[in-house]
């Protein structure tokens, strides 16, 4: 009889893990939270503030999303994962998706099995160095020792640049971006390698930030933006459509100080297709009809984001650069709401 | 009359296998182990499903694969257009390097301290005592940090050595550099160098002037061990001991002097070029960090179970050697420490063992050893997790073996020869 309740209980078990892949969604209303990975800390990204509430340009599209999908911007977890950590948490469900600074690649898309659903910072791979040293141009850094996160696609990109300009230099590898900063300060490495929206960040948060300089080469295309699980399209629909509901409330001129407004009807059909006052858009997605609305609600549409996390008003002082709208010749995009 | 009958042969029945103790912990032995081996089929059943229904296979094409990334510290030829293999292979001496100089220092610590703690010199125990006490009650992964925390922070920059006023200078004739980024010392060069030779189809060389040395030493040390033997002989034969150590020590340092010259050996200073020092062999900080904590903290286990090995010799055997006229340090060398080793080795093996499986801390320094490539970056680049895991515990698993097979070896060499 023992062993009968034990095996029912093992394949009890056996189903239940099967059955956990699918339907995200349900699963997060269930929940009641959305799990969402973030990075360990890069300011003006995902990190915790004075009072342990977390604060981003990553973390306000985590928000978005749990306001769409839960009508709550604080109805999420917030799960630091390191770069070595973050896929396998997604993978095996730990998360629900991933906000955190993540390079689009094809290898990542295919191989690893795993769907990103859009750009929301386009980024590229550059070098912090002291000015001190006097080097003005990343080919002058023939020799020098370099700081580097292991397990992203700077190492490969690094290794990449340095060969094919035929210069040499000796790898530091560090495992997060506070380690990193630790042996960049201490003088153990010249200079520091990775994004160049982290290097602004992290030069942001040193005690002397105009002592240091962040080359002008740009060795890589770094497209980051936020990823699911393959296999779940709804769920992936779902996010990908929260990011696009704040990129198109930027370019429509939805704010969070006239959404209110807005939503009681205008005469744009767009605005109130994605505002649910027209239109089943939410019903598609499996959602509220007010969905976008409160996506565009938890920290206001794509700029505000920008220019309250990462904006020239903010110690990190990044430009829009390439990541204006289309329409100021930058490279966000969204596909329409129709 | 006596009558011979067979005892009558009970049929065997099925309920015996439960009330029969002949049969019992048999039949208790089999469902036990039909019960595990079910648990573990489940185990390996669950990761295929799960591997099915995430879309991955599981094989080890990737090794063959470029690896794309650079390794600081590498033994062997290896750039990033090497395989994710070679760069395993890279890790793999990485983490041998570590554990052998690692196992050596441990010792050498373990056996002066465990003396030192049963020294009748009241400081010298204590201070010994605190060590032990110090080292082995906190994490090693701490004091790999603190290690590696206190060279970064506390030693100079390359840059630190530039210019008019500098204000740190190279030690030793300007021959080492003490950095904080590792120590920088001279390397030996040879003007008329053999070259090296490749060996097992291109993967890896042998340097041929390291070989040719090497060959002229070991054949000095065999003649000396040679000379030894005969002055053994004739001392107990004669009981006079003719004087050999010139000759010893000739055979030895002449031909390697000798071969040396032959080959123009000179010294490759380090020097200041650029961001970093040129030329010279190179100690990165991460190496010294991980090598001397791990061997600190071994070291304090290996002098415990040292003091264990020498109060295991009863103390008639040192009073037996006093009343001989042997002076203490001869009565250590010669009749206690070879007793105590019998009783040292079986617990030195778990110790070296403990080290070598220990250094896969190395990552949290950035050295590079097999658990931050094949395990670490490898990982990372190609996604497969399980093989990668899987290789990387029979990477250990061998390593242990081997080290707990020479060890056992040597273990019984040193047992008591029951004539």
């Amino acid at each position: 009889m023992k062993k009968t309740v034990f095996f029912g209980a093992l394949t009890v078990a056996g189903l239940a893990a099967g059955v956990a892949a699918a339907g995200t969604l349900d699963d997060v209303k269930a929940r009641g939270k959305l799990n969402c990975g973030v990075s360990t800390g890069l300011v003006g990204f995902a990190s915790p503030d004075a009072n342990g509430r977390w604060e981003g340009f990553d973390v306000g599209v985590c928000r978005a999303v749990a306001a769409a999908t839960l009508g709550d911007s604080d109805a999420v977890n917030f799960v630091p994962l390191s770069s070595k950590t973050r896929f396998t948490a997604l993978s095996s469900g730990e998360v629900d998706m991933l906000a955190r600074n993540t390079t689009w690649t094809l290898s990542r898309d295919a191989d690893l099995k795993l769907d990103f659903v859009g750009v929301n910072y386009y980024d590229g791979q550059g070098f912090l160095i002291p000015k001190s040293l006097g080097v003005t141009s990343a080919k002058d850094l023939d020799g020098a020792t370099v700081c580097i996160q292991t397990g992203t696609t700077t190492e490969l990109n690094l290794a990449d640049f340095f060969r094919v300009n035929g210069i040499s230099y000796e790898p530091v590898p560090v495992e997060g971006n506070a380690e990193a900063q630790k042996q960049y300060l201490a003088g153990a490495c010249d200079t520091l390698t990775t994004d160049a929206s982290a290097l602004a960040a992290t030069r942001a948060a040193f005690e002397k930030p105009d002592d240091h300089v962040v080359l002008p080469e740009i060795i890589s295309k770094e497209p980051l933006g936020p990823l699911v699980r393959h296999g779940d399209n709804e769920w992936g629909d779902i996010v990908r459509w929260s990011l696009n509901a704040l990129i198109s409330a930027e370019e429509l001129g939805i704010t969070s100080a006239n959404i209110d407004e807005l939503a009681k009807g205008t005469n744009n059909p767009e605005i109130n297709r994605i505002l649910g006052t027209e239109g089943s858009m939410g019903e598609m997605l499996g959602l509220e009809a007010n969905w976008a609305m409160n996506a565009i609600k938890a920290g206001g549409n794509f700029a505000e984001l920008f220019e309250a996390n990462i904006g020239e008003s903010t110690p990190i002082g990044l430009s829009r650069g390439l990541n204006a709208l289309w329409t100021d010749g930058g490279l966000i995009y969204s596909p329409p709401f129709r | 009359m006596t009558t011979m009958t067979d005892p009558p042969k009970a049929s065997f029945r099925l309920s015996m296998l439960l009330y029969d103790t002949r049969y019992r912990s048999n039949t208790i032995q089999v469902v036990v182990l039909i019960g595990f081996m079910l648990g573990v089929g489940w185990l390996l059943n669950n990761v295929v499903e799960n591997m099915a229904a995430s879309g991955k296979t599981f094989n080890y094409g990737f090794l063959g694969d470029k690896s794309g990334y650079d390794i600081n510290q590498r033994l062997l030829e290896y750039s990033s257009q090497s395989t994710h293999l070679r760069a395993a292979v890279i890790g793999l001496i990485n983490t041998l390097l570590v554990a052998v100089m690692g196992c050596l220092l441990a010792t050498f610590i373990g056996v002066i301290v465990g003396v030192l703690r049963l020294s009748h010199n009241w400081i010298i125990s204590r201070l010994a005592a605190v060590y032990v006490e110090i080292f082995r009650n906190v994490p090693v992964l701490l004091w790999i940090l603190l290690i590696m925390g206190v060279v970064s922070d506390s030693l100079p920059q390359p840059k630190d050595f530039r210019g008019e006023n500098a204000t740190a200078t190279m030690s030793l004739g300007d021959s080492v550099a003490i950095t904080n980024r590792g120590i920088y010392v001279p390397e030996p060069l040879f003007e008329r160098g053999l070259g090296d030779v490749p060996v097992l189809g291109n993967s890896f060389e042998v340097s041929l002037d390291l070989m040719l040395i090497l060959a002229v030493l070991f054949t000095g040390l065999f003649i000396s061990s040679k000379i030894g033997k005969r002055a053994n002989a004739i001392q107990a034969e004669t009981g006079v001991r003719p004087t050999v150590w010139w000759q010893r020590l000739g055979i030895v340092a002449i031909p390697v002097l000798i071969t040396l010259y032959a080959l123009g050996f000179y010294l490759g200073y380090p020097e200041l070029k650029g961001f970093n020092f040129k030329g010279g062999t190179y100690l990165r900080s991460s190496l010294i960090a991980l090598w001397l904590a791990l061997s600190l903290y071994t070291g304090a286990f290996i002098a415990e179970i040292v003091r264990a090995g020498i109060n295991a010799i009863s103390k008639g055997q040192s009073e037996a050697a006093a009343a001989l006229g042997l002076r203490p340090g001869r009565t250590m060398n010669l009749i206690i420490l070879p007793q105590a080793m019998r009783v040292i080795i079986p617990p030195l093996i778990s110790q070296f063992l403990n080290l070598t499986k220990n250094s896969s801390l190395a990552v949290a320094v950035g050295y590079m050893d097999i658990t931050a490539t094949l395990g670490g970056i490898t990982l990372n680049q190609t996604g497969r997790e399980l093989e990668t895991i899987l290789l990387l515990m029979a990477c250990y698993l061998a390593i242990s073996l081997s080290v707990s097979a020479v060890m056992n070896a040597y273990n019984e060499r040193t047992q008591l020869k029951e004539r």
